[in-house]
């Protein structure tokens, strides 16, 4: 009888080399704190790489962060596009065989990469992320007309994407008025915060 | 038939369902009509704090949920239709409930009790708890000859902190089947839709989605219903396939099968229009 074959990875990966006097020993000790997860735990069994919908959008896959974490390598993990790729579906949390919340892990890895000021691999990302929350500043709610409108204008890729934003126009599914919350000065309150204030 | 007693929930609908989602918005509110429950809509909520939030700041984002739950009236549960917006109005609780002092701290701030017992659920579990034999009553158009991908959302039942929590796999499929829909096996109902990559990096997301569908059509469904606004969105305007079948909101077919009239408005919110695959069934006249 004969096994089925594994598929083989599409791209072949270079991992960077571990660097024994670069190790921040701190930097896992750190990580367990903030997202209370046991990463250590991992022994490389790549169920999460094998189910993540959008590692090949990633340049390590998530077996590799949590490997790299073991070994203190901060700025190849702070610096990766995985951490920004990652939305959070936790799919990978959930199939993990030990039990680690990696979605977890990457949602304090990414509060760390900004914490340090390190080069964000994917600033995009964060342009539209920082899109809606002024969104929220200002109405309280996400008014997706406005977000698109400005996110498209500030990065240049407005073109790119035109179509479906008239597509979307002309269903109705973009809003041209916000929805607002009445309060707003409890909203202005909240604003007060890390975010606004590291500006 | 005995009247049964009307229900009393609060209800967060987010900010998909109260813009660019006004359908579901709309039908969930027919459906719940229907059905016997008041969704009595949470007074000046604000958004959950989304991703955006979470990601950039989590005492933000913590507070941003944790205002909505200072807003809501003790006694009856919260009922939330976004599958993310349930996610992080939970996250601030259990948040809450771990932390005694940031728990004083937020109710001083809001100068609003925040009760630690309030049960935060999705519509889904409201019908599975109280509608499944009012399902059966109401029922007005039977919706044989949907054949559907159910498709959760990423967020519905998946993060292990949860894990002790309501459970939905099945219940869409349940609920459908009672209707007279028949859910697909073996396809992507449980794959990520890209969430907001789909705003900041179409072009990752788009294979994805093109996956998903091709994978429902291979399945030989012929439509997709969500749980989540924003799954709904990402799985019609990112869709490339030369295959589209239409993308519902979980309670416009609901709505439907419950006899709503009002529907005429939804269908033309849709990017793949579901009209033809309606007539064709005589589901809509």
């Amino acid at each position: 009888m004969s096994l089925p074959k594994l598929q083989a990875q599409s791209k072949s990966r270079d991992f960077p080399a571990v660097e024994i006097s670069q190790m921040n020993r701190s930097l896992a000790a750190d990580i367990r704190e903030r997202s209370g997860t046991q990463f250590q735990r991992c022994f490389q069994c790549q169920t999460c790489a094998n189910g993540c919908p959008f590692v090949q959008a990633m340049d390590y896959p998530p077996n590799v962060i949590m490997r790299m974490l073991q070994y203190g390598m901060q700025q190849e993990v702070l610096r990766c596009s995985t951490i920004w790729v990652c939305v959070g579906c936790h799919t990978c949390s959930s199939q993990c065989p030990m039990g680690i919340d990696i979605a977890a892990v990457m949602d304090s890895l990414r509060f760390k990469a900004v914490e340090e000021g390190v080069a964000i691999a994917k600033p995009n990302i964060i342009d539209f992320h920082e899109e809606v929350l002024r969104s929220l500043e200002r109405y309280g709610r996400a008014h997706k007309l406005g977000i698109m409108w400005r996110y498209k204008v500030q990065t240049g890729r407005w073109f790119k994407d035109m179509d479906v934003g008239l597509k979307m126009l002309v269903k109705r599914k973009l809003e041209l008025r916000p929805s607002r919350v009445k309060n707003i000065g409890e909203i202005a309150e909240l604003f007060k915060c890390y975010w606004r204030e590291s500006k | 038939m005995s009247r049964r007693p009307y229900l009393n929930f609060s209800y967060f609908p987010g900010c998909s369902l109260a813009t660019t989602a006004a359908e579901a918005n709309e039908s969930i509110k027919e459906a719940a009509k229907v059905l016997g429950f008041n969704l009595l809509e949470l007074e000046d909520w604000n958004c959950c704090g989304s991703s955006s939030a979470q990601t950039m700041c989590k005492n933000l984002s913590l507070g941003m949920a944790a205002r909505n739950l200072s807003l809501a009236p003790p006694g009856r549960p919260l009922v939330a239709m976004c599958p993310r917006c349930l996610h992080y109005l939970r996250s601030a609780q259990e948040c809450l409930r771990s932390s005694p002092e940031v728990h004083r701290a937020m109710e001083d701030h809001w100068g609003r009790p925040i009760p630690l017992d309030l049960e935060i659920i999705h519509f889904m579990e409201v019908l599975v708890r109280h509608g499944l034999d009012r399902l059966k009553v109401h029922l007005q158009r039977s919706l044989q000859g949907i054949r559907f991908l159910p498709y959760y959302g990423c967020t519905l039942f998946r993060p292990p902190r949860f894990q002790k929590e309501k459970y939905f796999q099945g219940e869409m499929e349940n609920i459908m089947k009672m209707l007279g829909a028949e859910p697909v096996p073996d396809a992507l109902a449980f794959r990520c839709c890209g969430s907001f990559l789909s705003a900041s990096d179409p072009e990752i997301v788009t294979p994805l989605v093109n996956e998903i569908i091709d994978s429902a059509v291979a399945a030989k469904a012929n439509c997709v219903i969500t749980a989540c606004a924003m799954c709904q969105l990402n799985l019609e305007i990112r869709c490339t396939s030369k295959a589209k079948i239409p993308i519902f909101h979980f309670s416009e077919v609901l709505a439907l099968a419950l006899g709503a009239k009002d529907y005429e408005e939804w269908w033309p919110r849709h990017i793949v229009d579901p009209r033809p695959l309606l007539e064709d069934l005589k589901l809509v006249a």
